[in-house]
């Protein structure tokens, strides 16, 4: 482990978003923006029906109509060998069957692809689209996941049995206890850019792709299964994404369906989806009903705790996320039961959501926590300090860092929670009510493996090669600060290239590891090249190589945009022009592969939320007033798209609090809110000041930099923080998102 | 979404004629609600006659009216000075719909004419008797959060989205149409209708009829006005419930009152009870109460909006609290 502190050498200067100016004047381009030559374009048509199986499917009318070059169906589909080997052309962590498109006649879920209409023009493939008819022989379909808690199993393997510390049902004899049921509906991740595609076969066995994703990497392999071809033969480009929240972690049947038709008519062929489609056909993070049993001692100390959850799966995968575990670790607490069940239900596979799974179990943990400090008598704050724990009570070993209660002082001096009064309702502000509320967030601190291949001009340019992409958190920026840092370079001279499978491997951008993998990668990378320029700056015949001194380290040495010189003596300076032309090199090149180790810690990053807000009784409206964010999350490597992505994150959670619902009509199995109108997000005159705090506190052991990730903690706990600050409001507890003001009205 | 022609006019009497001469044919202006009917499926024009070049987009004051031509876009009618002045629960009303975007797009004549939202409505796989009748009613026994809780029947349950047109009912306005028929007049509280038998039917315009101006008779609602729109967030969303108060005050006495009602009925619903009850009486909130407690006699629920009872008469009280409090 090094210790020389990265941040520490001198005061991190927040540079600007590198690609902001790309996008926001439009030349970023994105994966449906790429002008290919001979391009044609696709159209999905969805099933009406949610269950049962295609009768007849008719595409003659669409076949004739103009410009139409191909209509496939389950019935004139090239069978993937992938498919047909029962593999999984598109991996998620989840057992079952994905779903193969235009496999055969079976139906799972409304809007599921039954065709794919392409033409030689955007306008003709819409038209033509509305010709395809199908016939269906319709079966009982099931969508409502409370009628069905009674076929709730749990998931398939060792990782899902019941969890066990201590004894079950020790809450139940605790001197304090509540016991309650929180419900999340389903949430749809809906970025701005739909997911898009541009296929085109280079030859028979060569595929490039210009597709929404959040690892080229994956996708490429994903591909390679369905048609049995090597990853290598397949180029996979998503340099820019715009938005994605975890739609776009794995690869989805329209995905496939776009390279099966781009093989059919030999040509390029761009597929987008509809609005639509993207509430049905891209999965969304699982309704969930959760129970939670807690009790503590007259005191305040926890004595039980029961989690239990039960979420939606569609009807041919498990898809599962971590939604209780987040109640095995936060608290010191010597009795906790957690349990996890699915249902199968004629939907679209969920796939994880930002905060997958700790943003729905600590919903029901941290209201839970508030509700027990209310009978308690407690400051919800004090009872967290009260139950703080030291190390993690999951695995019992000791935290790599946590400053969770550094979190909660810094919140709670900036939302001014001293104001917060104990009872609820005890601040009236004219026709409203005032509450305060917090929540507390966790993720796991990960990282994978990455490699990055570096080029050092002798202009003193820097190049940074990796596969990694960005969805948004500002990926590039993130490593040019590393790097500007380290090689002592300005952010100009430093170019990132990223989001192509012809680039050296890096991760999917998931599970917020990006910085603690790449940036690390990028860090080490630094570090090796600064070694390669001390080796150099050694040799006979540099000015630094003397009589007496003959090598010279990286730390000796003080690296600058115009070249280096000594730390010691500064009036000796070499350019790297001229040191490369004396060691007859064009460029220093280097690639470089980083990961970290296994270590004896519990990893994880943590926030606090805290909102202020108010409540019209008389109308049920809420109106936010304040938000502050705080994070635990390490190092803060760049700090601008750190602060911009806590942001994100909270109205993010504010939406999950507030507003985000996708309704489901059961008589039908169809959602009936699956456009922007109707499924709400919140807009600017939602969202009130939103403070962002970071403790920036190095972590020993995540990665060189200390940094932990922040992407899933800026959104886990700012929906309880808004639940519990309705209930200091108002005195009333609500335990169903969203909160909408028909559950707040008052006579 | 199916391939259409596309046709320009410049006269109102071509306008008429391209419509009359053909059944597929539909008039688009800004075509904010439209292509999204068409996108979905909802309507299939063969053919789209484009009025927003009629000149038909004056704002003016004669001696004794006030005209608002019916291509004039909603944004240019909230920000006119004029209406601002005589008129300002209109502009209030418009400004609470929609966003600053559609504004600019939106017309006055298009904001009148704009379909229900019901998810019903908007999705051709679901029944609805609307769309097509005979289908039957999704939202009655479906997710209704939206619906009506006044005039509604059996056969629809929809209600009409606008904001502006609840402002236009509360100012007593006249709507100005030319049709094969020649030039006819209908007083704004009779353009839109219930559902009844008939929910395919929204209002009283016969084919061919084409909105043309909109007036407003000369009224002393200068000051003591208020539009209150509660919905699922700040902006950018339909009105749950709205209320437009306009209250003439003399002497500390309400001496005239208007109220009206949006996201409640299948048209923008007057509260003619309740602004006689206020009429005369000094401003206070049992006198409001009261006064909603009327407004809300014969409101009925059907479900997921029962809320709207009880929110229905508090953004009333607080509606005409908020237009009486600047005295
Ligand atoms: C996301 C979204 C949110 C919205 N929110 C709100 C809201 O909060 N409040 C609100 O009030 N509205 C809202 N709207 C609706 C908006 O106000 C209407 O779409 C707009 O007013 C329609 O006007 P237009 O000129 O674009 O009509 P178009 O879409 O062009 O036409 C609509 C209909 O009117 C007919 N028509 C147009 N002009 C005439 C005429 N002169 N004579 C006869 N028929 C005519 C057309 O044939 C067509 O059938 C929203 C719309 C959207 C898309």
């Amino acid at each position: 482990m090094r210790n020389d502190l990265f941040l520490d050498k001198n005061e991190p200067v927040p540079i600007d978003r590198v690609d902001g100016k790309a996008k926001v004047t439009g030349t970023a381009t994105y994966s449906a923006e790429y002008k290919v030559q001979n391009m044609a374009y696709g159209v999905l048509v969805g099933s009406t029906i949610a269950k049962g199986r295609i009768r007849t499917i008719d595409i003659k009318a669409a076949e004739k109509a103009p410009g139409v070059l191909a209509v496939i169906t389950y019935e004139n589909a090239a069978k993937l060998p992938g498919y047909q080997a029962g593999k999984d052309p598109a991996k998620p962590q989840a057992t079952g069957q994905p779903l193969r498109i235009f496999y055969d006649n079976e139906i799972f879920y409304y809007d599921q692809p039954i065709a794919l209409v392409i033409a030689d023009t955007f306008e003709r493939v819409l038209s033509a689209a509305r010709l395809v008819k199908a016939q269906y022989e319709k079966v009982a379909h099931e969508t409502d996941l409370e009628t069905n808690l009674e076929k709730a199993k749990r998931p398939t393997g060792p990782r899902f049995e019941d969890y066990k510390r201590g004894e079950s049902d020790a809450y139940k004899s605790a001197a304090v206890k509540i016991e309650q049921q929180y419900y999340h509906p389903i949430e749809v991740h809906n970025p701005m850019e739909p997911g898009s595609i541009i296929a085109t076969w280079e030859s028979d066995d060569k595929l490039t792709v210009y597709t929404k994703t959040q690892g080229v990497e994956s996708t490429q392999r994903s591909i390679g299964d369905a048609f049995k071809m090597p990853p290598e033969n397949i180029t996979v480009n998503a340099e820019h994404v715009g938005g994605a929240f975890g739609m776009a972690l794995r690869t989805w049947p329209y995905e496939i369906a776009a390279v099966i038709g781009a093989k059919k008519i030999k040509r390029p062929l761009k597929l987008v989806l509809h609005r639509e489609q993207m509430f049905t056909n891209v999965g969304h993070r699982p309704e969930t009903i959760q129970k939670i049993g807690l009790g503590a001692t007259a005191d305040g100390k926890l004595v039980g705790l029961l989690h239990e959850a039960t979420a939606e799966t569609s009807a041919y995968e498990e898809f599962t996320e971590a939604t209780v575990n987040i109640s095995r670790f936060l608290y010191a607490c010597p009795n906790v039961t957690t349990r996890y069940k699915l249902v199968h239900l004629n939907i679209c596979t969920p796939i994880w959501m930002r905060g997958p799974g700790e943003a729905t179990g600590s919903f029901a943990l941290e209201s839970a926590m508030d509700e027990l400090a209310h009978e308690l008598k407690l400051d919800p704050l004090d009872f967290r300090i009260r139950n703080h724990a030291d190390s993690d009570p999951e695995k019992n070993l000791p935290w790599s860092s946590k400053f969770v209660k550094e979190c909660y002082q810094l919140g709670a001096d900036r939302i001014g929670w001293k104001d917060r009064k104990l009872a609820p309702r005890s601040r009236p502000e004219g026709d409203w009510l005032v509450g305060y509320g917090m929540g507390t967030g966790a993720f796991g601190a990960f990282r994978s493996a990455a490699t990055i291949k570096a080029e050092l001009a002798p202009d003193g340019k820097l190049i940074l090669q990796c596969s990694v992409n960005d969805m948004g958190p500002g990926t590039a920026t993130m490593m040019t600060t590393v790097a500007a840092k380290e090689m002592g370079l300005p952010v100009n001279k430093i170019k990132v290239e990223m989001g192509n499978t012809t680039l050296p491997p890096g991760p999917t951008q998931g599970g917020s590891t990006v910085t603690s993998s790449v940036g690390a990668a990028v860090y080490d990378t630094c570090v090796a090249l600064k070694e390669q320029i001390a080796v150099l700056a050694s040799k006979e015949g540099s000015p630094f190589h003397t009589a007496e001194v003959h090598v010279i380290k990286p730390e000796d040495i003080e690296f600058s945009e115009s070249g280096i010189s000594l730390k010691k003596d500064s009036g000796v300076k070499v350019s790297y022009a001229d040191l490369l032309k004396q060691n007859g090199l064009a460029s220093l090149e280097l690639t470089k592969e980083s990961k970290g180790s296994q270590q004896p810690y519990s990893m994880y990053s943590f926030s606090v939320h805290f909102v202020k807000l108010r409540v019209h009784p008389a109308t049920g409206r809420i109106k936010i007033d304040h938000v502050v964010s705080c994070a635990d999350a390490g190092t803060i490597v760049s700090q601008k798209t750190a602060e911009s992505q806590m942001m994100g994150g909270a109205v993010g959670g504010l939406g999950m609090a507030l507003m985000e619902d996708m309704v489901v009509d059961h008589r039908f199995g169809r959602p009936i809110n699956n456009n922007f109108a109707d499924y709400h997000v919140p807009v600017n005159a939602d969202i009130p000041a939103v403070d962002v705090l970071f403790v920036n506190k190095k972590d020993p052991f995540t990665n060189p930099m200390g940094s932990k990730g922040l992407g899933e903690i800026a959104l886990v706990g700012v929906a309880p923080a808004v639940a519990n600050a309705v209930f200091n409001a108002t005195g009333k507890r609500i335990r169903s998102l969203p909160i909408t003001l028909d559950k707040l009205i008052e006579t | 979404m199916i391939n259409f022609d596309y046709l320009r006019v410049t006269t109102p009497k071509a306008a008429v004629d391209a419509i009359v001469t053909n059944r597929n044919a539909q008039w688009i202006a800004g075509g904010t609600n439209l292509i999204d009917l068409m996108k979905k499926g909802v309507v299939e024009p063969q053919k789209l006659v484009d009025i927003t070049n009629l000149p038909l987009k004056e704002i003016k004051k004669t001696s004794n009216k006030f005209s608002i031509g019916a291509m004039a876009l909603n944004s240019d009618v909230a920000d006119n000075e004029l209406v601002q002045k005589e008129y300002p629960l209109l502009s209030l009303a418009l400004k609470a719909g929609a966003s600053q975007q559609l504004r600019n797009m939106a017309t006055v004549g298009g904001n009148m004419m704009q379909r229900t939202r019901c998810p019903y409505f908007y999705n051709i796989d679901m029944p609805c008797n609307k769309r097509q009748p005979g289908s039957g009613c999704g939202a009655l026994k479906g997710f209704n959060r939206m619906h009506a809780i006044f005039g509604a029947s059996d056969k629809c349950i929809a209600v009409h989205p606008s904001d502006m047109c609840v402002a236009l009912v509360t100012l007593d306005a006249t709507v100005v149409v030319t049709g094969p028929k020649g030039e006819r007049r209908i007083p704004f509280q009779d353009f839109h209708r219930l559902p009844g038998e008939l929910p395919q039917k929204d209002n009283t315009l016969e084919r061919g009829e084409l909105i043309t101006a909109v007036e407003l008779p000369d009224q002393p609602f200068k000051k003591n006005v208020h539009y209150l729109k509660i919905r699922d967030r700040s902006s950018y969303a339909f009105a749950l419930v709205s209320v437009a108060v306009a209250i003439d005050m003399q002497n500390g006495k309400m001496n005239q009152v208007r109220l009206g009602m949006g996201g409640v009925a299948h048209k923008p619903w007057r509260l003619k009870e309740a602004e006689n009850f206020l009429t005369g009486k000094a401003p206070s909130e049992p006198v409001f109460r009261e006064a909603a407690k009327l407004a809300m006699r014969g409101a009925k629920g059907y479900g997921h909006n029962n809320f709207k009872l009880k929110l229905g008469p508090n953004t009333i009280v607080e509606a005409l609290i908020k237009a009486t409090a600047t005295s």
